[in-house]
């Protein structure tokens, strides 16, 4: 397990080195002049322009640059925005919060998905089978700005049960219907996994064998049936986060979020190009690390899955 | 109907003082093909300390008949349409969930054919057994793991307590099955009921199985209930056979009744169909035909169109399971004079 661990570290860096380059050298052949309009009315001065392209080494060639960021990086420093401000500033606000959004999109996705996927799997086809079948697929059918306004008009503007935007502080309380908005579809194909997972393995010989063994259904379900049937629920729910914290941008912005969503659209709109690059190689540090946290959680969960 | 009075059956509804009968058993499975009446009709028992073998070919209703009574059978397809299944004289079938929950594991047990699928597969076999001392018995968690080791030292599998926490796919068949031994009886059941035990097996294996089986079964003087459809299996171990034909008891007897004179055309051609030393290089003996769709019965006797012995009345008339001498029944017509031939 140990030699395993170290063995799938050591091939995220290759991994991790490919995919930051790729997006580096996606961003920076975006055409366009970053110091367009930077200086007001007038055209930037020329001294200005050769200052801040010496700065930023704009007359080196990609390798380069993408190694000088990549050397600036390890030592843990992201850089500047062309304003001067810290690209670390800017990460550390940013991405609690967008952190915290999907961490409680992906806890309810978990617990109503799950919930739903069970109950629907032990008994198919009744009254509850058909309502979350529907209810699943309308919600997969819908773009997330439709469940978005609609759950912010009914919520905040008629109901006025929580304020129709999160505000800055992101209590737990405000983030329930952003966090059910940006967890909807995921928490319908978990439900609906989960549902033929149990399904298929509620006919399965041992559940049969642990019935057989006079156990109460509580546990025959509880933990016969419902280990085996979560391996498949573990890799969605796992990977997830990563696809949960890149998508937040539509609900970070109706409900008024500040996190990494807006940032990266903003970032892109003014040619910020070190910003949007650290933010994506953030989300693709997180995306790489629950990847691998999927599969060590696989071996715990079947343990016909040996890694060595 | 009137035609089930198998020795020591006691009609329905009365109690006869027997461990485990099935009486009059009637099971259908309705699916959107139509419904296949599998089980129609079948009485058998089993007392302590005895051995019943029920014999039959795949989709007998053998293994049906042992789901009933376990009451592990899908519901639906399957529905049960009639008959009783009495443990200690008591109906199991109108019993409370509850109630026949504790019976199982307890006062019935099971043993599946395939120990790889029946055993969970992301668990310890240790775990599966001491399992049922935490929940069954309220055990402690050390207690339980120690009498599991004590069960698996009991069938025989070398270096118990290592063995104790693997998994079922570090086992190998043999030691799987004798795992699957250790805990259907871990609860002290009063009847085992081994459902075709040692047919993913390989030989040698089998043998191995069904010594232990015997053993075990003396020792604790358990009633138990063997299913298989191999008659070399049945031979050594069972006391009384019971042969299953389209979901119904055809022949019951004791062993050496049974094999030395058959009083039903199908378990003669079951014999006959044995592979023989002395007829090497011979084209084996085969029963003609197939067994009946079951969603089709023909009328009269359901073995009649494959029967070499077959006359009009067989295509009339469901010859009744009737007693034809001590301990034995049989359901052909002509079953005197298979008896009596020579």
């Amino acid at each position: 397990m140990g030699r395993y661990l170290v063995r799938r570290l050591l091939q995220l860096v290759p991994v991790f080195l490919g995919t930051t380059f790729l997006i580096y050298w996606l961003v920076w052949s975006v055409p366009g002049d970053p110091f367009a309009g930077k200086c007001g009315e007038r055209r930037c001065p020329p001294e200005y322009v050769a200052a801040m392209t010496a700065k930023y080494h704009l007359d080196q060639n990609v390798f380069v640059q993408y190694a000088t960021y990549m050397k600036n990086l390890l030592q843990g420093d992201f850089g500047t925005t062309y304003s001067g401000r810290s690209i670390n500033d800017i990460i550390a606000t940013a991405y609690p919060n967008t952190l915290k959004l999907a961490v409680v999109a992906l806890a309810i996705e978990a617990v109503i998905g799950l919930t739903a996927g069970v109950l629907t799997g032990l008994r198919r086809n009744g009254f509850l089978d058909n309502l979350v079948l529907v209810s699943t697929l309308f919600l997969i059918a819908l773009p997330v700005f439709v469940v978005g306004f609609v759950l912010q008009w009914l919520f905040g503007v008629q109901w006025k049960i929580v304020p129709a935007t999160v505000s800055s502080e992101m209590p737990f309380s405000q983030l329930l219907i952003p966090g059910f908005v940006l967890g909807s579809a995921s928490m319908a194909y978990i439900a609906r996994v989960a549902r033929t997972s149990i399904a298929e393995n509620r006919r399965a010989d041992y559940v049969r064998t642990a019935i057989a063994k006079g156990l109460p259904m509580r546990r025959v379900v509880g933990v016969h049936l419902l280990r085996n049937s979560l391996i498949p629920v573990v890799t969605l729910l796992g990977t997830d986060l990563g696809a949960l914290m890149g998508g937040a941008i539509v609900t970070e912005g109706i409900f008024g979020i500040n996190g990494i969503g807006r940032q990266v659209y903003r970032s892109i709109v003014t040619k910020e190009s070190a910003t949007v690059v650290s933010i994506v190689v953030v989300l693709v540090l997180v995306y790489l690390l629950m990847n691998l946290l999927v599969d060590l959680l696989y071996a715990a969960l079947d343990p016909r899955i040996r890694y060595e | 109907m009137s035609e089930q009075s198998a020795p020591g059956a006691g009609g329905a509804g009365r109690p006869s003082g027997r461990l485990l009968e099935v009486d009059d058993l009637r099971v259908e499975f309705r699916t959107q093909d139509g419904v296949a009446k599998v089980i129609n009709g079948v009485t058998y028992h089993v007392d302590a300390g005895e051995t019943l073998a029920v014999l039959g070919e795949s989709g007998s209703g053998k293994s049906v008949t042992a789901q009933t009574v376990m009451g592990i059978l899908d519901m639906p397809p399957g529905f049960v349409t009639g008959g009783q299944v009495r443990f200690h004289g008591k109906d199991m079938l109108t019993m409370s969930a509850e109630e026949r929950r504790r019976i199982r594991g307890e006062g019935i047990a099971m043993i599946f054919q395939d120990s790889l699928s029946a055993l969970n597969p992301v668990f310890t076999v240790g775990f599966q057994i001491a399992e049922q001392f935490r929940i069954r018995r309220g055990t402690s968690r050390a207690e339980a793991k120690k009498r599991a080791i004590e069960m698996l030292d009991q069938v025989k599998i070398p270096n118990a307590k290592g063995r104790f926490s693997n998994y079922p796919h570090q086992f190998s068949g043999g030691m799987r099955q004798r795992a699957m031994i250790a805990m259907s009886l871990a609860l002290d059941p009063e009847v085992l009921i081994a459902d075709e035990p040692t047919t993913a097996l390989d030989v040698t294996v089998q043998a191995q199985i069904m010594d232990l089986l015997g053993e075990l079964q003396r020792e604790r003087q358990m009633g138990l209930i063997l299913i298989t459809h191999d008659l070399g299996v049945v031979a050594d171990v069972a006391d009384r056979i019971a042969v299953m034909y389209a979901g119904r008891i055809v022949e019951e007897a004791d062993v050496y009744d049974l094999y030395a004179k058959p009083a039903h055309p199908y378990t003669l051609g079951l014999l006959d169909s044995i592979p023989r030393m002395d007829e090497k290089g011979q084209q084996l003996r085969t029963i003609k035909g197939l067994p009946p769709n079951l969603m089709n019965i023909p009328p009269g006797c359901p073995f009649n169109p494959r029967c070499p012995m077959a006359q009009p009345v067989c295509r009339e008339k469901v010859p009744p399971l009737l007693q034809i001498g001590a301990g034995r029944a049989s359901a052909c017509h002509f079953a005197e004079e298979l008896v009596n031939r020579d």
